[in-house]
């Protein structure tokens, strides 16, 4: 693929790569950034905004503003650990599925057929109440269930590079498995591989906001979107906005997300030979 | 009514490459009248189809019409609304499409599918009428069974009788004018003859006119009454067929007809006692047990020749390539290499006997990895199998390169889709040589290429095997490469071989059946060649 000029990039994709760029370097000095620390009470539960707390504070008198900045580290974070997580198990199982082929791939996929008929969030609800709610948990569970969609995905964009003349000939010349996957199917299979992982890293951030709403995602003191829209929650009846923000952090990541994806989609399409 | 039933005049399409359209047809002029059959002929990319699909006023997407007019019994094709148009098409101007397993809708039955244009579409005529003339032509392209084989879906007929279908169909509203887009190209000779004599009896009977694509000289002389030659969008001449085949006028004319007397002096046999690179002894090979399509499969192939093997499709030919790479164990029999047994599994081979074996196929498009350059796709073998690398092997890479006559500064750093169909199958042949075997398996190398391309292919080869002493394995259907390269020809049907031996003696009486059958079936220049040929057979 050749160099990107920015000119060729529609508006909603600079939008997204702006926007998302700003969340990474926001989570990443979160430190510096916020102005008190993430679990320090510093006032009256429910200030209003202004003065020293510029978004209020909240149910126990923590800064807003801060425990925004680092909710987007824990957040981005968790789910970014997650995604690459289930991205790596599932594009080796997928991939593996398909260049073996037979038993293996029977074996895979019915397993894989197997986790995708339990609905995914009363499963993560039952395995985090079995085995706790520890973050390596929550981030386990999670990516568990989200490899199976990517297992899917790469097993069935790998099939039809497999089929192909170069893949047998790479066969007869006797290379390795490790070569045949590396260097000749996965850069062939990359571009929709790279879409996904944006759409899956909505999904894993939308299912652990989820998880922390009901209350055995990502547990407290730990500053996180999801959980401070629950408990802020009360804050609606009285007319106040405050709870709306950690969801609009989340929708606006959605969908800058997203509208980097659909380029990046659109791209991979256009660049087919 | 006029004796015109088509005139494009100066006309220009282009297509969008990124924001830049370039030109496909540039500036041609096309006169056709009624009940005749104009062969448009030309390599790919001269803008065949591009011109035949402009006859029904129709530009695919991502081409555009910039100028000129096409007019159809005198009315402005390019003028009139869609909806106008539509209603032409299928009625009065017809299509037939060069792969037509791809055109039919696989959960219709091929009558229904005949029927949509003249009953709902159209209004023509009642249903029960649709079927019976449905019966009538398929009967006149002589289908099997005309009375039933509407009755079947896509999938349960054969290739050259859905070819026939869907000439069926375009005749269906009996209209003035069908644009054959290469029908024949996809079938076996031995079939092609048949589909060939159906459509021209057909045309003929129906006076239809007809614009007839093929890059085939020897079919367009079969099929029309005038040839118009293509290159790169433009004209280059337009002659009554008889004239054309007598005396071309330009060079790039002649040089199409040049192709085909390309042959090569037969080497004489091997010593009796020489050891074959290759021995292919009693092979028998099964994809499903007790259903051999290999049977009882025997030839040798010595240092320095091209063996030959040639059948239809189905015929065992790729098969046998695959029982002799290993990438299917035969059942029965041995693979030997230089007078020792090949193990049978893939798996089992070592390094040293994967790389006397190599391998170029037929489509170079799916044969190189589109995300690797051509450095990666010579360099690898070269690194693999002789361990050499960094300024060696990169010396070794420019020395191949250069051997397939490719400039390598120029190309060691492009990646496949940088190249042109005849340099793809150029660096498929580099990618076998670098592992220096003693024997190449060529599968149908030159059949996706045009004729010029290809000739230029087979020549490569042949120097190729003169400077290293390559044996060759040639499966082709095509006998014009077969009398261009090989020494030994292998005939295959079914499975088995019915008949081998020198080339000299294959291409000389007597014949077993089957070669018959096939030498009789490779269309020649001569116009009268199919009335000839297809007399001859109702007679034997």
């Amino acid at each position: 693929m050749t160099s990107i000029s920015l000119k060729s990039v529609p508006l909603t994709a600079l939008f997204g790569i702006v926007v998302i760029t700003g969340f990474l370097l926001t989570g990443l000095f979160a430190d510096l950034l916020a102005p008190f620390a993430e679990t320090e009470i510093v006032g009256m539960e429910f200030e209003p905004w202004g003065g020293d707390y510029l978004l209020g504070t909240d149910n126990l008198g923590r800064d807003m503003l801060s425990r925004l900045i680092f909710g987007a580290r824990n957040s981005i974070g968790i789910a970014l650990a997650t995604t690459v997580l289930a991205f790596t198990i599932g594009t080796a199982l997928g991939l593996l599925a398909s260049v073996l082929g037979g038993l293996t791939d029977q074996a895979l996929s019915r397993l894989v057929d197997m986790l995708i008929a339990i609905p995914s969030l009363v499963f993560a609800l039952l395995l985090l109440s079995i085995f706790g709610t520890s973050i390596l948990m929550l981030v386990l569970i999670i990516a568990m269930l989200e490899m199976t969609r990517v297992f899917r995905l790469s097993r069935a964009v790998a099939m039809n590079v497999v089929v192909m003349d170069y893949v047998e000939a790479v066969r007869l010349r006797g290379e390795g498995l490790g070569w045949l996957v590396r260097r000749e199917i996965l850069p062939n299979i990359m571009a929709p591989l790279v879409a996904e992982f944006g759409l899956r890293f909505c999904f894993v951030f939308l299912a652990i906001s989820a998880l922390s709403f009901l209350g055995l995602g990502i547990q407290p003191p730990t500053a996180d979107w999801g959980s401070m829209v629950r408990d802020n929650a009360a804050l609606i009846t009285f007319g106040d906005i405050t709870p709306l923000l950690p969801a609009g952090c989340i929708a606006l990541l959605t969908v800058s997300i997203n509208f980097v994806v659909d380029w990046m989609l659109h791209r991979a399409s256009g660049l087919k030979d | 009514m006029s004796d015109t039933l088509l005139t494009i005049r100066d006309l220009r399409i282009e297509g969008r490459q990124g924001d830049i359209w370039q030109p496909i047809i540039k500036c041609v002029d096309l006169d056709l009248r009624r009940g005749e059959v104009l062969g448009l002929i030309g390599e790919s990319g001269a803008g065949k189809s591009t011109l035949g699909l402009a006859a029904m006023g129709y530009s695919r997407d991502g081409t555009r019409i910039s100028q000129g007019s096409v007019t159809f019994d005198g009315m402005d094709l390019l003028g009139m609304s869609e909806r106008r148009r539509r209603g032409l098409r299928g009625k009065r101007i017809a299509y037939v499409a060069q792969s037509a397993a791809a055109y039919f809708n696989p959960a219709h039955r091929l009558i229904d599918q005949y029927a949509e244009a003249p009953t709902s579409i159209h209004r023509l005529i009642p249903r029960g009428q649709a079927e019976q003339e449905a019966r009538e032509i398929y009967a006149q392209l002589r289908l099997p069974n005309p009375d039933e084989i509407g009755f079947r879906y896509p999938h349960q007929v054969s290739g050259g009788q859905l070819q026939r279908a869907m000439t069926a169909m375009a005749m269906s509203c009996k209209p003035d004018l069908i644009i054959f887009d290469e029908p024949t190209t996809a079938l076996d000779v031995t079939t092609q003859i048949e589909v060939l004599g159906a459509i021209r009896d057909v045309v003929r009977e129906l006076g239809t006119a007809a614009i007839y694509i093929t890059h085939d000289l020897a079919v367009v002389a079969q099929m029309a009454d005038r040839i118009k030659i293509l290159l790169r969008g433009e004209e280059v001449e337009e002659q009554p067929t008889r004239d054309m085949l007598a005396a071309p006028k330009e060079e790039y004319s002649r040089s199409l007809w040049a192709v085909r007397s390309f042959t090569s002096e037969e080497k004489s046999a091997p010593a009796s006692d020489e050891v074959p690179v290759i021995r292919v002894r009693n092979v028998t090979a099964e994809y499903v047990r007790g259903a051999p399509v290999l049977d009882d499969v025997s030839f040798d192939i010595h240092a320095g020749h091209t063996v030959a093997v040639v059948g239809e499709s189905g015929s065992g030919k790729s098969t046998t390539a695959r029982a002799i790479t290993g990438l299917l164990p035969p059942v029965a029999g041995a693979i030997e290499l230089d007078g020792a047994a090949l193990p049978a599994q893939l798996a089992a081979r070592s390094k040293d006997e994967l790389r006397q074996v190599q391998m170029i196929y037929q489509s170079a498009d799916t044969a190189l990895n589109p995300k690797q350059t051509i450095r990666e796709i010579i360099g690898r073998p070269i690194r693999f199998y002789l361990g050499l690398r960094g300024k060696a092997q990169e010396e070794k890479i420019r020395e191949l390169l250069s051997a397939i006559e490719l400039e390598p500064d120029q190309f060691i750093d492009r990646y496949p889709a940088a190249l042109s169909g005849g340099q793809k199958q150029r660096i498929g042949i580099a990618r076998a040589l670098a592992a220096e075997p003693r024997f190449i398996i060529c599968d149908e190398v030159t059949s996706a290429l045009d004729q010029l391309v290809a000739e230029g292919i087979l020549r490569l080869l042949k120097r190729l095997q003169e400077e290293r002493g390559l044996a060759y394995m040639f499966i082709t259907h095509d006998l014009a490469t077969v009398k261009a390269i090989a020494d030994y020809v292998v005939v295959m049907q079914k499975g088995r071989v019915v008949e081998q031996g020198p080339k000299g003696q294959m291409f000389s009486p007597p014949h077993h059946p089957y070669t018959k059958l096939l030498l009789s079936s490779v269309p020649e220049m001569d116009p009268d060649w199919l009335d000839t040929t297809i007399q001859d057979r109702k007679k034997g």
